[in-house]
């Protein structure tokens, strides 16, 4: 039992790390998606340039470690002159990270879409921003959502990556109440459990608008 | 090219780390994908439950939890064998999972099929199943693999010295602008790494497609 009176004195301090965990996991994936977006409609564009361009910002933040780009915003960038707090690094490196991710799912979603719609759109003589916003998304976007809702949970993965620059998250809220009196089994396994208790449900749930989308189509 | 030759002094442990973890999930993850799919539900919920927390908790948790938090009498993990067992654990679990979809999606009249011919369970599983199981899922294994190649850069948290942690060091001793340098070489080296491996399951994809729908 004494296992359960140690977690319950830890537990505070590390829901104040949750918090900080959570809230870059949703800044992450608020400033990331609609970047995915953007991208996933620039890699389709007939411009040469855009397109490139648009790759390589995938490429980079999908082909790359995560922990690669921490270290880049964090580490690398502060010795051209251009320092961020650790926090905000941790914030643009996983949005990069997201906006990557996302605008694969995006694209594949965007291109599901039957080719008639376009075409009907066309000869009913809507402008682009209609056909876009009003006919392709919403249908695209459909079959996008399960994918979107476990790139989400890799993100809130993802964010314990920034222990490694220090930003005070859960993973390293755990570390620092481990290393006052080395219970770092009992430690680790609570933060262990917290990741778990939201990540578990949230793959649970992406699950089930799996199946439901599957059963639709 | 300093830098360069800073970071490729990571790529063995990196490519070991990879390759170890990749070889522990890929056989381990065989019973774990039969249990997923047993008819037993005792069996198949601890199964379920297994898979669901293992990828339920960050990689980084895992190895910290085996480097600091086991020991058993003077038994400790060293970093290297730490970040072996974490990663592998982490692959038998996500691979069990995609063996599982495989298994799933081998049209069920094959089965079926092989009962009313009178083979035995095993001969259907290993002979019918399997095979084609294998040229389902071959395209997402070789995705799990690059995917676990850029995981196993977490392994520099628990100071194993791959590349990211090659990469840390040299940028500790250059504070000038040519810090900056291994972090985009190793970035690159990642991205190239897993080019070889994209094309290979792409290849392979079309040519097992071509063998089962023919």
């Amino acid at each position: 039992m004494s296992w359960l009176s140690e977690w319950a004195a830890y537990l505070p301090q590390l829901m104040s790390g949750l918090g900080v965990s959570l809230m870059i996991a949703g800044i992450s994936i608020v400033a990331g998606y609609p970047l995915g977006l953007v991208l996933s409609v620039m890699v389709t564009a007939k411009n040469l340039a855009v397109r490139t361009l648009a790759l390589a910002v995938v490429e980079v933040g999908r082909g790359a470690p995560a922990l690669v780009i921490l270290y880049l915003f964090y580490y690398g960038l502060p010795k051209f002159g251009i320092a961020f707090e650790s926090i905000t690094a941790a914030c643009l490196a996983l949005t990069w990270n997201s906006a990557a991710y996302s605008s694969e799912i995006m694209r594949a979603g965007l291109q599901s879409v039957a080719r008639g719609q376009l075409e009907a759109s066309n000869a009913l003589g809507l402008s682009w921003r209609h056909t876009f916003f009003r006919v392709i998304m919403p249908q695209g976007m459909r079959s996008a959502i399960p994918g979107l809702m476990g790139v989400a949970i890799q993100m809130f993965q993802g964010t314990s990556l920034a222990y490694a620059i220090a930003v005070p998250e859960l993973m390293k809220s755990a570390y620092n109440i481990g290393s006052q009196d080395f219970n770092y089994l009992q430690i680790f396994t609570l933060a262990g459990i917290c990741y778990a208790a939201i990540s578990m449900p949230a793959t649970w749930i992406t699950v089930y608008f799996e199946r439901r989308l599957a059963r639709q189509t | 090219m300093d830098a360069f030759s800073a970071v490729l002094q990571g790529l063995p442990m990196t490519l070991m780390l990879t390759a170890s973890a990749f070889a522990i999930g890929i056989v381990g993850a065989v019973p774990l994908a039969v249990g997923l799919s047993s008819s037993n539900i005792v069996v198949r919920l601890a199964c379920r439950l297994f898979v669901d927390l293992v990828r339920g908790v960050p990689i980084i948790v895992w190895l910290f939890l085996l480097k600091f938090g086991i020991q058993i009498g003077t038994f400790k993990f060293d970093p290297v064998s730490a970040a072996i067992v974490g990663l592998g654990v982490v692959s038998v679990a996500y691979l069990a999972e995609i063996y599982r979809g495989g298994l799933e999606a081998v049209p069920r009249g094959q089965g079926e099929a092989s009962g009313a011919l009178g083979l035995s369970r095993g001969t259907t599983f290993l002979h019918v199943m399997v095979p084609q199981a294998f040229r389902i899922v071959s395209p997402s294994i070789a995705t799990y693999l690059t995917g676990l190649l850029k995981d196993s850069s977490i392994a520099s948290t628990i100071i194993v010295a791959e590349m990211v942690f090659q990469s840390q060091s040299f940028a500790r001793q250059h504070p000038t602008m040519e810090g900056i340098l291994p972090y985009v070489l190793v970035g690159i080296l990642y991205i190239a790494l897993s080019l070889p491996v994209a094309y290979l399951s792409r290849s392979l994809d079309a040519r097992m497609r071509k063998a089962v729908y023919v």
